[in-house]
């Protein structure tokens, strides 16, 4: 059995008496992509940097390959690593900066000339081989920044927020030619920090939730964003609404719960501001337990007479649709986005939302 | 710009000319002009003559100018060496470790001069360590007043230094050395020339250690310059502090140029 490219076995890292980083168990495969995504000091940064062997864990062990790299240097792992301000050497030109791996493992004059050239290529910087890096804008320095990391065709591709420092417009672009790059790279194994949720599910096979230096929840993008396990996951991938649930009935229906727990092998009913609703549990749920329904801003329908009864908080328009805020009357708040709000009264009159079956039911507080 | 108006621009002009021409023009200009005066009794030379100059690049004047050039360059370059490396050592420290050696390295800048010289007699007055009577002696003394402000300047520039990029070299596969020579160094190149310039000026006008420690040869030119004016030599002494500004601006300019084209790129 091949060994996976990437094993972090219970590391935690700790600067003084800052706990960055607690015990995370975390794999990834060869050739998979997988995305570690929190917020700011969720620890998802630290993890990298853990693989990247830039800080030394308290405890744990890191792999690579089947490896145990954990004592060893930066310069013995093998890594691409691209970073959020790019980090290129400023006092070397662009071919410079991307032969910089291949010379430091001796590589032959010619081989590192042709290796450049073809890598420059990928990323479309081969008019730019004689510039210096501030001679670049902030989209051109990032694709020399990978360019740089994939020279050395390392086995990982390591990518610490590689877009956050770029506007909106050219965020896209490069998300798209990571796609690509991932397209001709199937082979390599990318590990791609986060905060932003529209990243990890275009580039990531699988998510990693992370939140105060715990991993909240690993597993598929489809999945983690359909049948998110924790409440933070439901809230962060996808920022659903968590409304709090009072479960009725197990599924499927007609199953009464008797044995004291409740199934998730099918819907449940739960009862929201007294509307009963059907949802679909994504894990065991003791009975007792407090749930939260997690509704997509998305799913929502808002309608001028008919669902629970809820009044109009606010209107914002996105350009797109509007995003209004609305308040059921149990005080339940949630978000709800629309296309228009043509026939919708006025902001603080009634109306009604309609919420579907099958949205996750999530122990509350679970991952919070 | 702060001020806007003409009449203010005018009087901040005016301010710092008179600021300017009272602390570094007029005692400059004074030297200037004894270095080439031949008799001077009232407010200006009465007489010119080259004389003083010839004599002060000819014979001892021009032996002491070379030792002060020596002493000057070797001084400088061990305080950036020195000052680098302590600065590059102090990084990779432990906070307490650091603040340790940021203290120490900057005490003698507390301490005058005749202080660190007469120390060094004591300190090395006796074996295993006999300095004393040696040039060695002098290059020490020097070393110590100006390394402070070598490891200074280039403390100060690793502090805005962003370390991701000796993370990101490393992780490409260079060594810690070529780390260092490929990428730190490198960067560090404008803060190293500043230091050494600073370290050159510093040194080519020190004379409180170095009159208590210097042997017969190993005469500085400030040293020569102190026994010149104790002769009342002043117009001589003027031409060998003329020499001594002619020289140290050659290795400010050339050192300058250097930071120039490191900042450039």
């Amino acid at each position: 059995m091949t060994a996976p490219a990437v094993e972090l076995r219970g590391v935690s890292v700790h600067f003084g008496r800052t706990v960055a980083l607690r015990e995370l168990d975390l794999v990834v495969g060869r050739g998979e992509a997988l995305a570690l995504l929190g917020p700011s000091g969720s620890g998802k940064s630290t993890a990298l940097k853990a693989v990247a062997g830039f800080v030394r864990p308290h405890s744990g062990r890191v792999l690579l390959s089947g490896v145990d790299v954990t004592d060893a240097p930066p310069h013995r792992r093998g890594l691409g690593v691209v970073v959020q301000n790019y980090a290129l050497f400023p006092h070397m030109r662009v071919a410079d900066n991307v032969a910089f791996g291949l010379r430091a493992r001796r590589m032959p004059r010619r081989e590192v000339e042709q290796r450049v050239t073809e890598v420059l290529a990928m990323v479309g910087m081969a008019d730019y081989r004689r510039r210096y890096p501030r001679e670049l804008s902030g989209g051109q320095q990032q694709r020399v920044a990978i360019a740089r990391a994939l020279a050395i065709r390392p086995p990982v591709l390591l990518l610490d927020e590689p877009l956050s420092a770029l506007d909106a417009a050219l965020r896209e672009e490069m998300l798209a030619e990571l796609l690509r790059l991932r397209r001709e790279l199937p082979d390599t194994a990318m590990v791609y920090v986060t905060h932003d949720q529209g990243e990890a599910l275009a580039l990531a096979d699988r998510v990693a939730v992370m939140r105060d230096a715990r991993l909240v929840e690993v597993g598929p993008t489809a999945q983690l964003y359909h049948r998110p396990r924790a409440e933070f996951t439901a809230s962060f991938l996808g920022a659903a609404n968590l409304l709090p649930v009072e479960l009725v009935a197990a599924a499927p229906e007609g199953s009464d719960g008797s044995d004291g727990t409740v199934r998730a092998d099918g819907l449940a009913t739960v009862r929201l501001a007294g509307a009963e609703l059907r949802a679909e549990p994504t894990g065991p749920l003791p009975a007792g337990t407090p749930v939260a329904l997690g509704v997509r801003p998305h799913r929502v329908e808002v309608r001028a007479d008919a669902g629970l009864p809820a009044r109009l908080l606010g209107v914002q328009w996105r350009g797109t649709g509007f995003r209004l805020e609305l308040e059921l009357d149990d005080g339940s708040r949630l978000r709800a986005d629309v296309s228009t709000v043509d026939g919708l009264p006025a902001v603080g009159e009634r109306v009604g939302v309609s919420i579907p079956d099958g949205c996750p039911l999530v122990p509350a507080g679970a991952g919070a | 710009m702060l001020v806007w108006t003409r009449r203010s621009r005018l009087l901040l002009w005016l301010a710092f000319g008179v600021l300017f021409g009272v602390v570094i023009a007029a005692p400059l200009a004074m030297v200037g002009l004894a270095a080439v005066a031949g008799t001077w009794n009232g407010v200006l030379p009465a007489e010119y003559t080259t004389g003083h100059l010839a004599d002060a690049v000819s014979g001892d004047a021009l032996a002491s100018a070379l030792v002060s050039v020596q002493t000057g360059l070797i001084a400088s370059l061990a305080a950036v060496v020195c000052g680098a490396w302590a600065a590059l050592a102090a990084r990779s420290a432990p906070a307490p470790v650091r603040r340790v050696v940021d203290t120490v390295l900057h005490l003698p800048v507390a301490v005058p001069s005749v202080v660190v010289g007469l120390s060094l007699l004591v300190a090395f007055s006796q074996p295993p360590f006999l300095l004393n009577g040696t040039r060695w002696i002098v290059l020490v003394a020097h070393l110590v007043i100006v390394l402070p402000f070598g490891y200074g300047v280039v403390s100060a520039a690793l502090d805005r230094a962003d370390p991701v990029l000796a993370d990101v070299a490393a992780s490409l596969g260079a060594s810690p050395a070529r780390v260092l020579l490929r990428v730190r160094l490198p960067l560090l190149l404008p803060a190293l020339s500043a230091a050494a310039s600073l370290a050159l000026a510093l040194s080519m006008g020190e004379v409180g250690a170095t009159i208590m420690l210097y042997p017969p040869d190993w005469r500085t030119l400030p040293v020569s310059v102190f026994a010149q004016t104790d002769r009342g030599e002043v117009f001589l002494a003027s031409a060998s502090t003329a020499v001594l500004l002619g020289l140290t601006l050659v290795g400010l300019l050339t050192l300058g140029a250097a930071r120039g084209r490191a900042a450039e790129r």
